[in-house]
């Protein structure tokens, strides 16, 4: 079968969908305003724009279109609110939760945070990826200001108890943030309905475009203010001054909008063809693990070890025609193996044999096979290489070897 | 990050991939590397005992593409050599032969101590 260029990386972006692109083409040109130019019909049309993209959000989020900040995605968002709430709220407190899993945008935040004065609690999750509620509620102090947990897991998939940590939030009235970008679009995520006063996210992971994002924040009980992170012209509510992204802004509205008519079909498509992706895998290969919780996981996602071989290695086995991501240390800058998965209590040597794999709104049941049967030979190909797998064939016990490590 | 075609070549068809009988007295074995670390080479030789002359190689990797790439280069280079010439090899030579980006360096360090870890073993063995 000649297939080409399968896509299975759809948490690092999606494609952008081509209903959303035809919906934003004609502001580049043809309705070239700023939304800030309020004296003419070029300034009003694109204010238009941007009023009925903030409604097709607050549409799919079940929330005001009031509450929605535009960013240029949800690194910028999840440091504005992060960094914003710290500033806003440094009189009732300087603490910040989070978990050890959660993006670099919120480690890296929260780390700054640490540099101007903040203190932050980095909570270790179970060994399925979730958080543990009693071990949060226990970290809350009197100066406890924020709790930020992500929705989903960008590596796992794994998906948090989001009306439960709402509930602890609620009973020691401490504001709640979350890193929703993997989810939007894609689940249900209604921050009202779970207690959430701050929420990120952004349009190329919902097959919208890349460069625009959105904060959720609050308005009502409690209003929620940031102290804005980007100063200037005083747009969005002063919150996060910039002149619009008004194209970027259409292709977000368009996709929330694409999200919210289609998840529900989407999400049980999706769900079946990942299931059927990681069977064929697991039948056919010996010594698989999933990462993180089956039970709690985005559709679309699968996160497998596959022992014995290393990722990177295995990628470039079908990296010709097929796209997936691994946690190996050698596709990472730092040269460690993915953070995540540590966290998950997997020792370095499975973090190292790990694939991400990721679908999408345009991966067809054809790919699947096809991927499953060249990831499965890929698999054979690094195992007949391995030195470790015939140690572990010959019954060796690897922990007991004395490794040159370098 | 693109591979060059010699690369790609060695890790697509590498050469010499297997085991040798490491209980002969004529084997020399090198395993260097850690699970945990993400590469594990194993390269072993057997020598001719009266030219000292390498006359097969054999690896096996468990690693990414660069680390697989440079022990069947190494293997490739070993045979013919005797085992002095074989301790010239230097790691530069390997990443120069596969155009390894900086970042995959030290899989030609890890080719160079296996080497040196086969002809020491070797060497202990015929003491």
């Amino acid at each position: 079968m000649a297939v080409k260029s399968i896509y299975l990386d759809n948490n690092a972006t999606t494609p952008c969908d081509p209903r959303v692109v035809e919906a934003m083409l004609p502001y580049f040109h043809n309705i070239p305003g700023n939304a800030a130019s309020r004296n003419h019909p070029f300034g009003w049309a694109a204010e238009e724009a941007v009023d009925y993209s903030r409604d097709q959000i607050a549409k799919l989020l079940d929330v005001d279109a009031k509450e929605i900040i535009f960013t240029s995605g949800a690194t910028e968002s999840d440091n504005l609110a992060l960094k914003g709430v710290f500033e806003m709220y440094a009189r009732k407190g300087n603490h910040i939760i989070t978990l050890e899993t959660e993006h670099k945008a919120v480690l890296d935040s929260c780390k700054k945070i640490e540099k101007m004065g903040g203190e932050v609690t980095y909570l270790p999750v179970q060994r399925n990826g979730l958080v543990d509620l009693a071990a949060l509620e226990a970290a809350i102090t009197d100066k406890t200001i924020l709790i930020s947990i992500m929705w989903a897991n960008n590596e796992t998939g794994v998906i948090q108890p989001m009306k439960e940590i709402g509930a602890i939030c609620e009973k020691h009235g401490v504001l709640f943030m979350s890193d929703a970008t993997q989810a939007v679009g894609k689940i249900p995520t209604h921050p009202k309905e779970v207690g959430i006063h701050l929420m990120a996210f952004t349009g190329h992971k919902m097959y919208g475009p890349k460069g625009v994002g959105a904060l959720f924040v609050n308005r009502k009980n409690p209003r929620v203010k940031v102290t804005s992170q980007m100063d200037g012209g005083g747009h969005e509510r002063g919150m996060r001054s910039g002149t619009l992204n008004v194209p970027g802004i259409v292709g977000i509205g368009a996709a929330a909008e694409l999200g919210r008519l289609e998840m529900a079909e989407e999400a049980k498509r999706l769900s079946g063809l990942r299931d059927r992706l990681q069977t064929g895998l697991v039948s056919r290969l010996e010594e698989c693990y999933i990462n993180g919780s089956e039970e709690h996981r985005m559709p679309h996602v699968t996160n497998i070890s596959f022992k014995h071989v290393e990722g990177e290695g295995l990628m470039m086995t079908f990296n010709q025609d097929i796209a997936v991501s691994s946690g190996s240390a050698c596709t990472s800058a730092s040269l460690e193996p993915s953070y995540v998965l540590m966290a998950l209590g997997l020792g370095d040597d499975l973090a190292h044999s790990s694939l991400r794999l990721s679908l999408g709104r345009f991966t067809t049941e054809e790919e699947i096979d096809y991927a499953i049967d060249a990831i499965a030979k890929g698999v054979q190909h690094m195992r007949d290489l391995s030195p470790i797998w015939e140690m572990y064939k010959e019954g060796v016990d690897l922990d007991a070897v004395e490794w040159a490590e370098h | 990050m693109a591979y060059s075609e010699k690369l790609l070549e060695h890790f697509k068809h590498p050469k010499n991939v297997g085991t040798l009988d490491k209980s002969k007295k004529t084997v020399g074995t090198g395993l260097v590397g850690a699970p945990e670390c993400g590469d594990v080479m194993r390269l072993q030789i057997e020598v001719d005992e009266e030219t000292q002359m390498i006359k097969d190689a054999k690896f096996k990797t468990f690693g990414c593409g660069s680390a697989i790439a440079s022990s069947s280069l190494a293997t490739e280079w070993l045979k013919g050599k005797t085992i002095d010439d074989a301790l010239k090899i230097d790691n530069m030579a390997i990443v120069e032969e596969l155009a390894l980006p900086p970042v995959k360096i030290h899989c030609s360090v890890l080719a160079e101590d296996a080497i040196k870890g086969a002809i020491k073993d070797y060497k202990e063995k015929n003491a």
